[in-house]
């Protein structure tokens, strides 16, 4: 069972804030601890960010998973931006094209228990990335 | 836009971060720190961020920046109150932090800071003397 809890529009900076604190109020609500709260919510804060630099627009789901013994949270971030042409190549450390770090997307994935991108060039971004309750 | 105060107190400028930072107010907050430290000579910096519970790359990157520019103007700075839980995503996040000094609290916080501004002004009377003594010993 898949139940979402609330979307959130990604516009600006004030956006990715509102966006994070949501995702950390629901972590705290399904259970998780302290550590977990603060890596999913930091997690959703790099792939907000990534949604307003480089896509302007989009937003960030939040949803409630139970299936089976399996139970956590799942964040969708999504966007109709210009889209990642090199996927791997964007999940390396350092690899950057707006003059950062290049610290988000691999630095995320080291965050949550799963993380998957789906990308097409003119179409747009979607990441979707879980943390379950152990 | 979130607008953080920087006091002076007595030698010190003190920050306290109380509320969630936007990337805008973050960068804002950098510059009026960076403007403080010119503008009042002061000889520390202090950072408080201890109601502070997510730190991303954006944040982590500013707060290391604000130290590391801070030191080149010539003041020390010090983070205090860093939550586990922030410390811990921050080093799986992969930032790094260092040339930040840190310390628990604030109380432990000043007495670190107080100490890293004594032992600079030392450092700089020893060198000034050995300048004075070089000149001496030239002419
Ligand atoms: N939503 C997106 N739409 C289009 N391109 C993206 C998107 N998210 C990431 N990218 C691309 O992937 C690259 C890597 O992203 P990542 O978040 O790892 O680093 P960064 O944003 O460049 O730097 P940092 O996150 O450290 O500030 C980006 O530079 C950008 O080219
Ligand atoms: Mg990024």
């Amino acid at each position: 069972m898949r139940q979402v809890l609330e979307e959130v529009a990604v516009r600006n900076n004030t956006d990715i804030v509102t966006a994070r604190n949501s995702v950390r109020t629901y972590a705290k609500q399904m259970g998780f601890g302290l550590v977990d709260q603060s890596r999913i919510a930091t997690a959703v804060s790099e792939l907000a960010r990534n949604i307003v630099v480089y896509a302007k627009s989009g937003k960030v789901e939040i949803a409630k998973l139970n299936e089976g013994p399996k139970k956590g949270i799942e964040v969708v971030c999504e966007d109709n931006g210009p889209g990642i042409p090199d996927i791997e190549q964007a999940m390396s450390e350092g690899f950057t094209t707006g003059g950062s770090l290049g610290m988000g997307m691999p630095g995320t994935k080291k965050l949550v228990d799963e993380m998957n991108v789906w990308s097409e060039a003119g179409k747009g971004t979607r990441v979707t990335i879980r943390k379950f309750l152990k | 836009m979130e607008r953080i105060p920087v006091l002076k107190i007595s030698d010190f400028l003190i920050v306290t971060i109380q509320v969630a930072l936007d990337d805008e107010s973050a960068l804002k907050l950098q510059e009026d720190i960076l403007e403080e430290i010119a503008k009042t000579k002061a000889k520390g910096l202090l950072i408080d961020i201890t109601a502070v519970d997510i730190v991303d790359s954006f944040m982590g990157r500013m707060i290391r920046d604000i130290a590391r520019m801070a030191r080149l103007m010539g003041p020390p700075t010090i983070v205090v109150g860093m939550q586990p839980a922030v410390a811990i995503t921050l080093v799986e996040l992969g930032l790094k932090m260092t040339g930040v000094s840190c310390a628990l609290n604030l109380e432990k916080g000043l007495l670190m800071l107080k100490e890293m501004v004594e032992a600079k002004e030392r450092e700089e009377r020893t060198l000034e003397a050995e300048e004075t003594e070089g000149y001496e010993a030239s002419a």
